[in-house]
């Protein structure tokens, strides 16, 4: 029970953060990706304040040997740079310069009940589930690793 | 530069999500990355699968709650047209399970943890993104 609160109050926070920095806005995040035109800086504030926060919060648990409420850390293992690493993050950066919506985003929007968003997690869903599809289908490497 | 930019604001939400990240790795041990929490969803074993759902609806509670709070209704501006809407949903769901993260897991996690393939999963994304918004704003012209 207090793994889950925990997980409820982490994706409170998580949203209230996306939501009072305006990321919730594609045309914020646009902005930002648009440096050939009225550049708005917003994104990069906002990775300012949340990358130092959470390096902090990694260094303060790295002696510690479990989490408060689970058994174990479970820390991505891979470190090889390789052509799904780099494939993937070409294709998303495609999707997300197309609308301007991330995942967090997104999912965070859809409580305000728009329909366009509502398409656009509807069709991230879909491309997600075509990912496990083809995984199954043609194993390219042994086990994905979520994160 | 914008006129509504407002660097406090921005500030404060990127050190609540700073915040979240840090609450989800020293309570549960788990990596804040939405596409990965999502995604897992797929795979996770039974025991894998609540906290999952606990995260993404604190995520999607959170803009109604801080409209009942006495919030004001976030601006929003998102394209209408469905082709884009779809072609950009189908690439940001299949590209962050294939490069295995997305903003938050690879952008914000992954260079908290000094991660090698988040620099450059990053690089690459934000690269191809301001391309993709460059070619459709200003070489297309098609949207704004």
């Amino acid at each position: 029970m207090r793994a889950l609160l925990t997980a409820l109050a982490a994706g409170l926070l998580f949203g209230l953060g996306l939501t009072g920095s305006g990321m919730i806005d594609p045309a914020r995040v646009l902005g930002f990706l648009d440096v050939a035109g009225i550049w708005d800086p917003t994104l990069a504030f906002v990775m300012a304040g949340a990358v130092p926060v959470a390096m902090l919060g990694f260094r303060l648990t790295r002696h510690r040997s479990a989490p408060c409420c689970a058994s174990e850390f479970q820390a991505p293992t891979r470190s090889a740079i390789d052509r799904s690493l780099v494939a993937g993050a070409i294709l998303f950066g495609i999707g997300w310069g197309l609308v301007g919506y991330c995942p967090g985003p997104a999912l965070a929007a859809l409580g305000l009940g728009r329909t366009a968003t509502g398409i656009f997690v509807g069709a991230m869903l879909a491309g997600m589930a075509i990912f496990e599809i083809a995984r199954r289908r043609w194993p390219w490497q042994p086990k994905r690793e979520s994160r | 530069m914008i006129h509504d930019f407002s660097p406090i604001s921005a500030l404060l939400g990127g050190i609540a999500i700073g915040l979240a990240a840090a609450v989800l790795w020293s309570g549960l041990g788990r990596i804040a990355g939405i596409s990965g929490i999502l995604g897992g969803l797929a795979t996770a074993r039974r025991g894998d699968i609540a906290w999952r759902i606990a995260f993404l609806l604190g995520m999607i509670a959170a803009p109604p709650l801080l409209l009942l709070a006495g919030g004001s209704m976030p601006t929003i501006t998102v394209t209408s047209a469905p082709g884009l809407l779809i072609a950009g949903g189908l690439l940001v769901g299949f590209g962050t399970r294939l490069g295995g993260g997305c903003t938050s897991g690879h952008g914000v996690c992954g260079l908290a943890r000094g991660s090698r393939r988040s620099i450059v999963a990053t690089a690459l994304f934000m690269a191809a993104a301001a391309t993709t918004v460059f070619l459709v704003r200003h070489l297309i012209g098609a949207l704004s």
